[in-house]
């Protein structure tokens, strides 16, 4: 099980996937009316390091994060 | 070091314990930048969410950063609500020389604007509202959108 969590404003629960990698999480996502807004200014996030492709394989217990658009100070 | 305090800082306070951290290191300069909540727009004040995880390895890479330069960051923020005219973030370079310190000051907090995972919310009319149009997508921001 993959533990997807959305970060910052993104007013969504956790969510417990069998899911084997980014592409497919994508793919789930983009049927999410409620994701809509995010997906193209979202960053994503696996166990605490940012990725910056979908070609990333996926195991028991990982966890991913995706982070809208920051603005710290 | 990475301080994260869940109210506006004391800012007077923090600046004297950097001070007085680092009087003895050798350092020559020491170059603080305070950020404080401006009346703007109407509103009551500003609010923060973190995510510490990533922002701590983010802030380990520049204090690995400073380290090869001779100097060090130290940094504080708050997270939840900062009222107008309080202060919600405070990052300062200490270096053996002036130059080394002005130009990190200057950097890092660029970076910190494009990459600290920090989200900032207008507090107005009782309402505590998403800055989108003031925020910054991290890099490689959208992969998980629709392909092009």
């Amino acid at each position: 099980m993959v533990k997807v969590e959305f970060l910052g404003p993104i007013q969504k629960e956790p969510l417990e996937l069998e899911i084997r990698n980014l592409n497919e999480l994508a793919n789930i996502l983009r049927e999410d009316a409620q994701m809509q807004e995010w997906l193209e200014n979202s960053a994503v996030a696996v166990n605490d390091t940012l990725v910056s492709s979908l070609d990333v394989d996926l195991k028991d217990g990982d966890r991913v994060s995706l982070l809208p658009p920051v603005c710290g100070g | 070091m990475l301080s994260i305090y869940g109210s506006a800082l004391d800012v007077p306070n923090i600046l004297k314990e950097w001070y007085e951290e680092e009087a003895h290191s050798n350092y020559g300069a020491f170059i603080p930048f305070v950020g404080t909540v401006r009346s703007e727009d109407g509103i009551d004040g500003l609010s923060f969410d973190i995510y510490e995880p990533i922002l701590n390895r983010w802030f380990k890479s520049w204090q690995d950063k400073a380290e090869l330069l001779g100097a060090t960051i130290k940094m504080a923020h708050s997270k939840g609500d900062v009222m107008l005219h309080e202060s919600s973030y405070i990052a300062a370079v200490f270096s053996p020389k002036r130059k080394v310190a002005l130009s990190l000051i200057n950097e890092f907090v660029e970076d910190f604007k494009a990459c600290a995972p920090i989200w900032k919310y207008d507090l107005k009319e009782g309402k505590r509202i998403y800055a989108l149009e003031r925020s910054t997508a991290i890099k490689g921001s959208g992969i998980l959108g629709v392909k092009k």
